[in-house]
C-alpha cells in the first residue's frame, strides 16, 4: 500500500485573522515539500495542522483517505514535529533529554545511533544547558531518528546551524525519503533538496 | 502505561537535580507554621485547638505555590506541544504530571507534619487522624491545582490566577481534613470525615486530570 498525506480546501483562522483559505497538498511516498513565502503566510500555521496541534477552521487532513482528526491517537504515531522550540530541559543531559522523548513512542528507539547521526555523541553525557544553539537543534533533530516514523514534520529546522550539519541534515533527509519517508519543511534560505516540490504560500491566490 | 512512567521518571529527576522548588514549599510550610506561635503567643491551649486549622490552611498555600511550574516550563519550551502529538493518551500524561507533582510537593508536606504538629502542641492521639487526612487531601490538592494550572497557561500573572481560581475548590477539602481532626479532639469518630475526603478524592482522580487535558489542548491554539 502506497502512503499517501494530502489536504484539501484548508482554512487556517487563527485569533480571528484569516492565515490562509482553499489550500491543498498532496504528498506520496518519498517525497518532500518544502513550504516557502514571508513572515505571516502560514507557514507554520499549515505545519501545526498538520502535525494535529491545531484544526483547519475547513477543509480535511488525510491520510489514506482517512482524516487525520477521526484518529489522533494513530496519526501521533505517523508524525514527528519539530517546532521553534527544542523541547529540551536544561537539567537533563543530553541523552537524557533523548531517551526520554523516544521512550514515548512505542517503536524501538535507537539513541546512540540517533546522537551519532547528527554528530552529537560527545556532547551526550553533558546537561542540556551547557550545548550551545546549534547544538541544541541538533539534539532536537536526533529526536527524529531515534524512533522511526514516516512523516517528518519540521518548522525552519536549519535555524542555528552550521554548514556542515546542514549538510548532514540534507543525507538524513535523502535517506528519509529514500526509505519512503515523507518530508514537509519550511525553509528560508537555501536547502539541498532533490525533486522536491515548493509550496509558496506568499504568492498562492 | 509506559509513557505514564516515562513521564513520572522524567519529573522526578527534574525535582531532584532543581531540588530547590520542592525544598521552597516544605521551607515555606515549616516557616509560615513557626510564625503563628510567634505571632500568637506561646500559650499550649490555644495553639492545640488552632493547630489543625493552622496546619491545614498552610499545607493548602504551600501547595498551591508549586502550581504554576506544574506546567509551565513545558508549556514555555515546547515539551507540551509533543505532549499533545504523541501515541499516549494525554489524559494519561497529565495523571503522570500530578502523580509526579504529589511525590514532590504533598509527600515531603506530610513527612513535615508531625514535627509542626509537635510544635504547636496537637495531642498525640490525634495524630494519626491529622496524617491520615494529609494523606487524603493533599492528592486532590494536586489534582484540583492542575485543572487551574493547565487552565492559566499563556496567561500573564498566571500564579494569581491560579490562586483565584483553585482555592475556592480547595475549600471542602480543607473543612473536612480540618474536621476530621477536631472530631477526634472533641472524642468523637473522625470516620465521616475521612469518608468524605475519601469520596472527594475518588471523584477528583478521573474528573481533573479530564479538565486538566481539555484545558491544555485549547492552550495549543
Amino acid at each position: 500500500m502506497t502512503d499517501r498525506f494530502a489536504g484539501s480546501n484548508l482554512t487556517c483562522v487563527r485569533g480571528g485573522r484569516l492565515v490562509f483559505k482553499n489550500l491543498a497538498f498532496a504528498l506520496e511516498k518519498g517525497e518532500a515539500l518544502v513550504l516557502r513565502g514571508a513572515n505571516g503566510t502560514g507557514k507554520s500555521s499549515l505545519l501545526r495542522l498538520m502535525a494535529g496541534l491545531i484544526s483547519p477552521a475547513e477543509g480535511t487532513i488525510t491520510w489514506n483517505d482517512t482524516s487525520i482528526a477521526s484518529d489522533p491517537q494513530t496519526h501521533a504515531e505517523r508524525i514527528h514535529y519539530l517546532g521553534h522550540k527544542n523541547a529540551l530541559k536544561s537539567a537533563l543531559t543530553a541523552r537524557e533529554n533523548l531517551t526520554f522523548w523516544a521512550g514515548l513512542h512505542s517503536t524501538g528507539a535507537t539513541v546512540g545511533d540517533a546522537l551519532d547521526a547528527l554528530d552529537i555523541n560527545r556532547l551526550a553525557d553533558l546537561p542540556a544547558r551547557l550545548l550551545s544553539s546549534g547544538e541544541t537543534r541538533r539534539l532536537a533533530l536526533a529526536r527524529l531518528i531515534a524512533n522511526k516514523t514516516p512523516l517528518w514534520l519540521m518548522d525552519e529546522p536549519t535555524v542555528g546551524l552550521d554548514q556542515e550539519s546542514v549538510e548532514r541534515l540534507a543525507n538524513l533527509v535523502s535517506h528519509h525519503r529514500t526509505r519512503g519517508g515523507m518530508v514537509v519543511m519550511s525553509i528560508h534560505g537555501n536547502f539541498p533538496l532533490e525533486n522536491s516540490r515548493t509550496l509558496d504560500l506568499a504568492t498562492r491566490s | 502505561m509506559n509513557g505514564f512512567r516515562t513521564i513520572l521518571v522524567r519529573d522526578l529527576r527534574l525535582a531532584l537535580r532543581q531540588g530547590t522548588d520542592a525544598a521552597m514549599v516544605v521551607a515555606f510550610f515549616i516557616i509560615a507554621i513557626v510564625l503563628f506561635p510567634l505571632g500568637l503567643g506561646p500559650e499550649p491551649k490555644l495553639l492545640a485547638r488552632i493547630a489543625p486549622g493552622l496546619i491545614g490552611v498552610t499545607a493548602l498555600l504551600s501547595a498551591m505555590l508549586s502550581l504554576e511550574r506544574l506546567f509551565q516550563q513545558d508549556y514555555e519550551d515546547g515539551s507540551l506541544e509533543l505532549f499533545l502529538i504523541n501515541p499516549n493518551p494525554l489524559a494519561l500524561q497529565v495523571c503522570a504530571k500530578i502523580a509526579a507533582h504529589w511525590l514532590t510537593t504533598g509527600l515531603p508536606l506530610i513527612a513535615a507534619t508531625p514535627v509542626l504538629a509537635v510544635l504547636l502542641n496537637l495531642p498525640t492521639e490525634a495524630m494519626p487522624v491529622l496524617l491520615l487526612a494529609m494523606l487524603l487531601a493533599t492528592p486532590s490538592l494536586s489534582l484540583l491545582g492542575a485543572v487551574g494550572a493547565s487552565l492559566t497557561l499563556g496567561a500573564r500573572r498566571g500564579g494569581v490566577l491560579i490562586s483565584l481560581l483553585v482555592l475556592p475548590l480547595y475549600i471542602p477539602v480543607l473543612i473536612f481534613a480540618v474536621s476530621a481532626v477536631d472530631a477526634v479532639l472533641l472524642g468523637q469518630s473522625a470516620r465521616p470525615h475521612l469518608l468524605l475526603l475519601g469520596a472527594i478524592l475518588a471523584a477528583a482522580l478521573p474528573l481533573c486530570p479530564l479538565a486538566a487535558t481539555a484545558a491544555l489542548r485549547q492552550s495549543a491554539d
